[in-house]
């Protein structure tokens, strides 16, 4: 009975999902009007805007990690980093399009962290959308707030004498974090450095891995 | 280091200087030049350029005694036009 739903599991053993059979919101509904009517006039092609959503799909952390890494490797790219992460990161061949950088970088005197109160802010254009929980009500409010509490819930335990940055994104910049590099890595190539930057390290929320 | 205010305002529309910093005291961590006002750009509105600056705020300021830790810091991005000279310190 492939039908029967009765034990609500799929064969792999997976909820089955309800069909998406909703009436559109108000503001979908809007964005289909506006979508249609830009092809209408000649704006934007359905092309465009489909290959606009893969070039976004296609960036991902792994970009932040190589800017990270290089960092680490490289003391003149370090520097110009610290001084225009957007420059330095086209210059390292990354088309970030408008996207205005900062880079802000943890010592073992400082841990930085990142969040936009008023949305969802995130440096997009280089590592790629945000992870659901950026974007939530309880990350915003609570990491202006209560920085720690949240970093432990992420595995992150920092002693009392660390100062804690919080980086509200709250206009035009976007941040990313440059994490403290782990011990033991000094013979490390950048490309095996990069897999130690993790999307969560580059936030803020978590360290670097340890070879 | 220059020492300001976040004015203590409540305009109603677009506004991008967060509630909870309103009325508290900083101190400029860097200019970031100029940008279009976004509570013009908002209204698809003619946008003139304004001076934006990261602010830092220690987190005892924001939060008094409720504060994890009073020598943590929150910087964020506040347009010039929503700031003002801090009053002297008492």
């Amino acid at each position: 009975m492939p039908h029967d739903h009765h034990n609500h599991l799929s064969p792999s053993g997976h909820p089955y999902r309800a069909d998406n059979d909703t009436d559109l919101s108000y503001w979908q509904t809007m964005e289909i009007a506006v979508r249609e009517l830009l092809i209408e006039k000649g704006i934007t092609t359905a092309q465009d805007v489909a290959n606009q959503i893969e070039t976004m799909d296609s960036r991902t952390p792994a970009n932040g990690a190589q800017v990270v890494a290089h960092a680490w490797s490289d003391p003149v790219f370090h520097a110009e980093l610290m001084r225009d992460a957007s420059a330095a990161t086209r210059e390292m061949g990354f088309d970030i399009g408008p996207l205005r950088l900062i880079a802000v970088e943890n010592t073992p005197q400082v841990h930085n962290m990142i969040v936009c109160t008023l949305c969802s802010c995130y440096p997009r254009n280089l590592l790629g959308l945000p992870p659901d929980w950026y974007k939530s009500r309880a990350y915003r409010s609570r990491t202006v707030r209560e920085p720690r509490t949240v970093l432990s819930e992420f595995g992150v335990t920092l002693p009392d004498a660390t100062t804690v940055r919080v980086h509200d994104s709250t206009a035009d910049m976007r941040y990313i974090v440059i994490p403290n590099r782990p011990e033991g890595t000094d013979n490390m190539s950048q490309s095996d450095l990069a897999k130690l930057v993790t999307r969560d390290s580059m936030i803020g929320t978590g360290l670097a891995k340890r070879p | 280091m220059q020492r300001v205010r976040v004015k203590s305002l409540m305009p109603p529309g677009h506004v991008r200087t967060p509630h909870y910093l309103r009325g508290k005291i900083g101190t400029v961590e860097r200019q970031l030049g100029s940008f279009p006002n976004p509570e013009n750009l908002a209204y698809g509105q003619p946008a003139p350029a304004k001076p934006l600056l990261r602010v830092r705020f220690t987190m005892a300021d924001l939060w008094g005694d409720a504060t994890e830790n009073p020598n943590d810091t929150l910087d964020a991005e506040i347009y010039e036009h929503w700031l003002e000279p801090a009053p002297d310190a008492t």
